[in-house]
């Protein structure tokens, strides 16, 4: 048997959670580094898979299959397209920027005992969410995705409410409520969107017999798997709206604003940078595999869902008075475009999304975390309380002027690749949706060049006078995924030659059912 | 008219004595209930004549023994093909030894000696007068804050009844889900039920809330009791006879000959339909379906939270097992009948136990609304009427039951001055104090919940999974809703735990003695093993799934 190299990238951070948890109360340092040491090596793991991984090979690789709970039809099976080999890639290489950029931000406060240790807690859970989203990312066995689409809510949840970001206008105890408040909206809307998919998911079950997406898609390509139109519809219900939540999609979104408003920042990039991404991930994997025709019913519906995210998101962002309440809506409008790629139901379009993801990680990853690094120094989270940053603090606000001008796409820079995909792949099927889209990239220019106006230029503010500029730390973080932006900006072919293949399978699982003649006389 | 003659009109002469055979009784197949019943009536004499002070030694030394060898009398019966090929009906009709019985015998039993372990716990209330005590009245005839309660106090008594008890309730729980004629299944009912009403009633402290949670708790059962009696004589006038199989051959039809005594009334439909609807009446109570359970927040608040945790997971598990016997064994002919109100008793169970707990304060109450939604969870599976929906029950009862004891463990830790602090205000900051009492807590929680990877979600899943196939479509989809309304208290008590400040006059977290922490221990265990790797347990309930007839 070969070395299970799916299994090890998945298990070898959440044993690190598990030894990071143990490091002794006084042993802070320590537990720091561990986690970093741990989540460098899952690096070296995704790096692995990412070689041993052939574009033009079978559909599914590194495949491992054993036998888990007989008794639900249940087989662990683990298997990567080209889709996911970039998603663990993006996961992989963004959980040590987080772990480098949160350094600081579990260092206990004074309340608590000699035995509570908030900094352990942190960095494992942590490493315990990035084992779970890449074991979602793996799974070809729907149960399991679920499980880990699930689970993956526990360890979220609490990084959202126990480490919530300290800088508060009302105080300490103001925060403390507000971020409980975000972190219960957050596990409740998931939770109900999960148990939904849960409903649907059993459902599946008594359908199908097993939850092998491989089997289950087969059965269905060659017509041995018959399913009623209406019995389809629901289940790909089922399995969307859990997916809607997270990745979110407008109307289910309301949550994002809070929850990366009331996190510190590495968990607010943990959370719209890698585990939303899940949501559009299994999308594509799960929702136009297994129900392929019901996707296609769905499509006109989703597409307008996608284009309201898209201008919704980011006229709220225009509005913000908060900085990191903007980047969440600014996501929004992202999230918006990447299910508009899907859904256009074109391999340009599909292909950009993938490449969304991405991109959307890391520049968001950027941006967020300079914003973080920039809310720290100040205290506040207001952007009428910043003014003249670029005077004091020139290196902090050039590294989030190139994070903001990623974030609105600008030429050059690695998401302008995927958007223009996005828009080109919608606009060749749906022109008019593609051209409304538009407008969405005008108002990302709006509010990432007013909040960079509002606070870095102008005259320099008191409270801001004196402000540090960016630590060695900090610019460790930086500036990787600056480079990142670039060079994925002037040349995408290495990520578009590993996602182009999967793009091209899942889109002929989709159109395989189109009413074509010959696809008819070949049953 | 001599009066020998007017006295024959009422008498008869006896039947001679040497007529009436010794019954059949397979001591080996009912062994782990004859262990259990003898080690009860040891536990009297113990009580009788060992002194006071060794008495506490011998009763638990005696109960853990007895529960021990009744589970491995329970395994070895199982071992030897008596819970498959060799299953059957012993005891002259009355006790059916099969998968099912043995399964929730065994489960029973665990539950049991974990109820010892938590009864045993004398660390977490602080001494009085120089003795160790536990959760139990010093002496429970005592009036409530006399002279006699204080002198006791002051003695150093303790209540040590309650393994007897405690071994005597078990001894009905392992008999119920077995019985096999309806007699035998009153006769159990009442055998496990009075010595919980006892162990109620007998709380060290608010002694007045427990003595009236006693009382509900026996009114309300004696009503449920006098419902099952009455059904009983119903059906027996329907079927002429109590025995399960004899009853469902008569539902069936394939019974011919009609007993001269009972030509009036056999095989009537109205007897048949409203006997079997008391019957399932009376077991619908002891599981705390809706709407009969209005018993269960008062009682399980109110009694001591070892005897809470032990009656929560154990009365379940044997009442369940009693009502799959009854609709599977008896009533399957029926099942046109009772699928659909059983329906509809499971969706408002579902939701009403749900929607009701989000306005609790207590954590036993919470605890309580929490287990009469989970008793609508185990319907869902029962409604299912196949060979998985058995399983799926047998499974799920063995995973909560585990749950149910370690969080009521978890609740004996949590205390203040006046006692277990169970007003949830209380428990605000407790994962800072106690993190890893906090942890295990939101452990049971989350498995309460049925969050992936614990046992909760895996005996969800295996109910809803039974449900769907058996076309109870819309059973699982009002299921998953009230998960999520349920998941919503479950979620309050964590952020309650652990993102809340705690309070500076809050509860400390006790230390227990090492029988509470392997209760809790063995609930964490089971709690994760089954989340994770279930296919073993449920390969053991499938093949438990058959019942004999």
């Amino acid at each position: 048997m070969s070395f299970p190299l799916l299994t090890a990238t998945a298990v070898l951070p959440a044993l690190g959670a598990i030894a990071t948890a143990a490091v002794p109360a006084a042993r802070r340092t320590a537990a720091k580094w561990l986690a970093l040491i741990v989540s460098l090596a899952t690096l070296v793991l995704a790096a692995v898979v990412l070689v041993r991984f052939d574009p033009d090979g079978d559909r599914y690789q590194l495949t491992e299959s054993h036998a888990w709970i007989k008794d639900f039809g249940v087989r662990y099976e683990l298997g990567v397209d080209g889709i996911a080999v970039a998603m663990i890639a993006l996961t992989a290489l963004l959980i040590p920027f987080v772990i480098l950029a949160g350094w600081h931000d579990a260092d206990p406060l004074e309340t608590g005992s000699k035995r509570w240790r908030p900094t352990q807690g942190f960095f494992a859970l942590i490493l315990l969410v990035e084992a779970m989203v890449i074991i979602s990312f793996e799974a070809t066995d729907v149960f399991v995705f679920y499980i880990f689409f699930e689970a993956m809510l526990i360890p979220m949840y609490f990084l959202i409410g126990g480490f919530g970001d300290r800088a508060h206008e009302h105080g300490e105890a103001a925060a403390a409520t507000q971020r409980s408040y975000a972190a219960v909206k957050f596990l409740l809307y998931n939770l109900v969107g999960g148990l939904i998919m849960l409903a649907a998911v059993i459902g599946l079950y008594v359908v199908a017999g097993n939850f092998s997406l491989t089997q289950i898609a087969e059965a269905r390509a060659n017509g041995t798997l018959d399913m009623a139109t209406s019995t389809e519809r629901w289940l790909f219900l089922g399995f969307f709206f859990a997916f809607a939540v997270k990745a979110p999609l407008w109307p289910l979104h309301t949550w994002l604003p809070n929850a990366m408003q009331e996190s510190t920042a590495p968990v607010a990039v943990l959370i719209t940078a890698v585990v939303d991404k899940v949501g559009t991930f299994a999308m594509l994997r799960f929702c136009l595999q297994l129900f392929p025709e019901a996707s296609t019913w769905a499509t006109p519906a989703i597409l307008v869902l996608a284009l309201i995210s898209i201008i919704y998101g980011a006229l709220l962002a225009v509005g913000q008075r908060d900085i990191k309440r903007l980047v969440a809506y600014a996501s929004i409008s992202h999230f918006g475009f990447i299910i508009l790629g899907i859904f256009a139901m074109t391999s340009q379009g599909q292909s950009g999304a993938t490449l969304y993801m991405v991109n959307h990680g890391i520049s968001t990853a950027a941006l967020m975390l300079v914003a973080g690094f920039l809310i720290s120094r100040r205290g506040s989270r207001l952007i009428a309380d910043y003014g003249g940053v670029q005077k004091v603090a020139p290196v902090l606000a050039g590294t989030f002027l190139i994070g903001g001008l990623a974030t609105l796409s600008l030429p050059g820079l690695a998401p302008f690749v995927s958007e223009f995909l996005v828009l080109v792949g919608t606009f060749a099927r749906y022109p008019v949706i593609g051209i409304i889209a538009t407008v969405g990239i005008v108002l990302a220019a709006l509010y990432t060049l007013v909040l960079y106006q509002r606070t870095m230029t102008g005259p320099v503010k008191a409270e801001v006078e004196g402000m540090p500029d960016l630590r060695v730390r900090e610019l460790v973080v930086v500036a990787p995924l600056i480079a990142l932006l670039i060079f994925l900006g002037v040349y995408p072919k290495p990520v578009t030659d590993i996602v182009n293949p999967a793009v091209k399978q899942t889109l002929s699982d989709v159109q395989k059912k189109d009413p074509q003649p010959e696809v008819e006389a070949s049953k | 008219m001599s009066a020998s003659a007017v006295h024959s009109l009422w008498t008869t002469a006896a039947e001679p004595i040497d007529k009436i055979g010794a019954p059949d009784i397979e001591y080996g197949q009912l062994s782990p209930t004859l262990i259990v019943i003898g080690a009860a009536v040891l536990g009297v004499l113990v009580e009788a004549f060992v002194p006071r002070k060794s008495r506490y030694y011998a009763q638990v030394f005696l109960s853990v023994v007895a529960l021990a060898a009744a589970f491995a009398a329970v395994i070895g019966l199982a071992a030897g093909g008596y819970a498959t090929t060799k299953s059957g009906i012993v005891a002259m009709g009355a006790v059916a030894v099969d998968g099912p019985a043995l399964f929730l015998q065994g489960t029973i039993l665990l539950a049991g000696i974990l109820g010892v372990f938590t009864f045993a716990e004398r660390r977490l209330d602080p001494a009085a007068h120089g003795n160790r005590v536990d959760s139990f009245a010093a002496q429970a005839a005592s009036v409530p804050g006399s002279d006699s309660e204080k002198a006791a106090v002051k003695a150093g008594f303790t209540t040590t009844e309650v393994f007897p008890l405690l071994l005597f309730a078990v001894g009905g729980m392992l008999i119920f889900p077995a019985a096999n004629d309806l007699l035998t299944l009153f006769i159990a009912l009442e055998v496990f039920s009075l010595p919980l009403y006892l162990l109620c009633a007998v709380a060290r402290r608010k002694r007045l809330m427990s003595q009236e949670a006693a009382v509900k708790y026996f009114l309300l059962g004696a009503f449920a009791s006098a419902f099952t009696l009455f059904g009983i004589a119903l059906l027996y006038g329907y079927a002429g006879s109590v025995k399960y199989g004899t009853i469902a051959r008569v539902v069936d039809g394939t019974v011919g000959e009609v007993s001269p005594a009972l030509a009036g009334t056999m095989g009537n439909d109205a007897l048949l339909l409203i006997g079997a609807a008391m019957v399932v009446m009376g077991l619908l109570f002891k599981v705390g379906a809706v709407p009969f359970h209005m018993w269960t927040p008062d009682v399980y608040q109110g009694a001591p939270t070892p005897v809470t945790g032990f009656m929560a997971a154990a009365t379940k598990v044997a009442a369940f097992g009693a009502l799959l016997r009854l609709l599977y064994v008896v009533l399957p002919g029926l099942r046109w009948d009772w699928r659909p109100v059983m329906w509809a008793v499971a969706i408002v169970t579902m939701l009403g136990g749900a929607i009701v707990a989000i306005t609790q304060t207590d954590i036993k109450r919470l605890l309580a609304y929490s287990s009469i939604a989970h008793a609508g969870f185990i319907l869902a599976g029962v409604i299912a009427t196949t060979p998985d929906g058995v399983s799926s029950v047998l499974f799920y009862l063995g995973a909560y039951s585990f749950v149910t004891i370690g969080a009521f463990a978890v609740v004996t830790l949590v205390r203040d001055a006046g006692g277990e602090a169970t007003h949830l205000s209380k428990w605000a900051g407790l994962g800072r104090r106690s993190p890893l009492v906090a942890a295990v807590f939101a452990v049971f929680l989350l498995a309460f919940a049925g969050i992936p990877l614990t046992s909760g979600f895996a005996g969800k899943f295996a109910v809803f999974k039974a449900a769907a196939e058996g076309g109870a479509g819309g059973i699982v989809v009002v299921g998953v809703i009230s998960s999520a309304i349920a998941a919503f208290f479950y979620i309050r008590v964590i952020v309650l735990m652990f993102f809340s400040e705690p309070r500076p006059e809050g509860p400390t977290v006790a230390v227990p003695s090492p029988l509470t922490m392997t209760a809790i221990g063995v609930g964490v265990a089971v709690t994760l093993v089954l989340g994770v790797a279930p296919q073993y347990f449920l390969d053991l309930a499938s093949q438990a799934g058959v019942f004999v007839r």
